[in-house]
């Protein structure tokens, strides 16, 4: 009598365990996509701003094609190449404003001031929702490799999460606290 | 935006995580948000508005001083209480790695969480001990903030995953615009050091100057050296021959207004600190106050000294270089003159306007899609 109470009381505790356990992924799955949507709406909100800036027509011909080329790439890219053409924004970015005096020069466009602050807190951002997202998915995947998990599959048909890695190093000159005080959509 | 903010330490002792807390929520307020402090407070009289007690503390030694820190079943219940009253948008907690209201607050809640990791001890066994538990409580977190790259780094290898570095905030103006105070400025003959920080702790380097105080005054045989904050006077003087005791003042505990002035008046101001610093914020109100620093090469101070072109380094605990290179600055106004040009520019970056924007980035980029903050109602076994 006493054994099979104390069996009871086992598998009563491990069910418990087990059950939190899977509230715990399920929850770390909630807080990775609600992360990703963050970074893809902060990707979409770069790629936006650097298109309109490249048919705006405040660059030479031949800056405004490298970056029209790659924003519009980013937009189009499939999920496999986004990480790619996310990168290749990024290097156009800076090659486009490498110089502090491209950065001055767009400001004083009509529209330009506003332009470069969404611009700027984009590419600050960016970086920012990645490493949320990135570090959620280790957590996730640290939980999913756990011996518990596989072998009682808490995880059931959930995807085995992946990392976003892109290069996202903005340009210095637009990321730089000088270029601007009104480089804050914060309120 | 509706923002819960949760301090670990007592609301009523003053300490530098408490500090930024409150600046931070006042800068928030200003800006138009709607913001509620969860704190720990011995003396609930004369709390502001938007503090909320989570009562008394207990003291724990952390981090090589004495925290007063508060845990337990009660502690958890007034925690889940103000989440539940308080129905945020997002919520930022201090320090969730220690011991403290913060750890509680991620058992107690679910929704949009930032932390903000504040210290960086290199020697947390505590930390590596209780990784599996503290792992549970934040893997809810949904962004980190370190509050230097030092910072960053120590929490990367010690918990793993990333953060994003935003600098502790101060209110430059306040103190560029300080008075000087005739009291406390040098003459070029007299030339005055300045140093703020509790006396009776080593690791904030008072004995360090001390040991460096004979051979400075040496040189320059009218400097006075100030020290501001807490401790045992004569004890601090107790190493130096009985002849350059009458060379050091001791002011006590001063008040913002009077650090501010002190900080405006002294010909150079010396931080050396010995280690257990992961920011440094007091080198940016010398800074802001137009001192010229000289500091310990520490990580983080580097750092916030810009490598050394924002203010000047010497190799930590080495009293001879100190004094080195002390009696260098006190007897070259021109470099003072261009430390202090190179400073004012450089410590824009950790005015509030600056980091209060990029905290709001993070709790923006942390909401967007996310549902708001609630009582975590899932079974949690409380290791």
């Amino acid at each position: 009598m006493t054994t099979l109470i104390i069996i009871c009381a086992v598998l009563l505790l491990t069910g418990v365990y087990l059950s939190w356990t899977a509230g715990r992924l399920d929850r770390l799955h909630t807080r990775i996509d609600a992360a990703r949507a963050a970074l893809d709406a902060q990707l979409l909100r770069r790629a936006s701003v650097a298109q309109e800036l490249a048919t705006s027509g405040v660059f030479d011909p031949a800056a405004s094609m490298v970056l029209y080329q790659a924003a519009h790439a980013a937009r189009q890219a499939e999920p496999d190449h986004r990480e790619v053409a996310e990168s290749e924004l990024s290097q156009a970015l800076r090659a486009v404003f490498g110089e502090p005096g491209q950065v001055t020069a767009v400001r004083e466009a009509p529209g330009g001031a506003e332009a470069v602050s969404e611009l700027g807190a984009a590419v600050r951002r960016v970086p920012m929702a990645r490493r949320f997202h990135n570090d959620g998915v280790r957590a996730a995947r640290a939980l999913h490799r756990h011996r518990k998990v596989r072998w009682f599959r808490l995880a059931g048909h959930a995807a085995f999460p992946l990392a976003f890695e892109m290069d996202d190093e903005p340009p210095a000159a637009l990321a730089a606290r000088a270029a601007g005080p009104g480089a804050t959509r914060g309120t | 935006m509706r923002i819960g903010i949760v301090c670990p330490y007592a609301w009523d002792v003053p300490g530098g995580v408490q500090f930024h807390v409150r600046d931070l929520a006042e800068h928030l307020i200003r800006l138009g948000h709607d913001v509620s402090v969860l704190a720990p407070a011995d003396d609930e009289a004369g709390l502001p508005d938007y503090l909320v007690s989570a009562g008394r503390t207990v003291p724990v030694p952390y981090n090589g001083s004495v925290a007063r820190l508060n845990f337990g079943p009660l502690s958890a219940a007034r925690v889940r209480r103000w989440v539940l009253d308080g129905d945020f948008d997002v919520l930022h907690v201090h320090e969730p790695a220690a011991p403290s209201l913060a750890l509680l607050t991620c058992w107690a809640a679910r929704g949009p969480i930032v932390a903000t990791f504040h210290t960086s001890n290199p020697r947390s066994r505590a930390m590596i001990a209780a990784y599996s538990m503290l792992q549970a409580a934040l893997e809810k977190i949904s962004a980190r903030i370190a509050v230097s790259e030092y910072a960053r780094r120590t929490l990367v290898e010690h918990l793993g995953g990333d953060a994003v570095v935003i600098p502790n905030g101060v209110d430059v103006d306040f103190f560029a615009r300080a008075e000087t105070n005739p009291e406390w400025t040098g003459t070029a003959d007299a030339p005055t050091i300045g140093f703020v920080g509790r006396i009776d702790e080593p690791r904030k380097g008072l004995p360090v100057l001390m040991r460096a105080l004979p051979e400075i005054v040496a040189r320059r045989p009218g400097t006075r050296l100030l020290v501001a904050g807490r401790g045992d006077a004569d004890q601090a003087v107790a190493s130096l021959p009985a002849g350059l005791r009458d060379r050091v003042e001791f002011l006590g505990m001063v008040s913002d207004e009077d650090k501010a002035r002190f900080l405006r008046s002294v010909d150079l101001y010396v931080a050396p600190n010995t280690g257990g610093e992961s920011f440094g914020i007091i080198l940016v109100e010398a800074m802001s106050a137009g001192a010229p620093v000289l500091a310990s090469d520490l990580d983080a101070f580097a750092q916030v000294l810009d490598q050394g072109a924002a203010g000047e380094l010497f190799a930590n605990e080495d009293a001879a270089a100190l004094a080195r290179a002390a009696v260098r600055l006190l007897g070259d106004p021109a470099r003072r003159d261009a430390l202090r040009e190179s400073a004012t520019a450089h410590v824009r970056r950790f005015d509030w306007r600056t980091v209060g924007a990029d905290i709001l980035a993070v709790y923006e980029t942390v909401t967007e899609g996310a549902v708001a903050v609630a009582p975590d109602d899932r079974a949690t076994p409380r290791g």
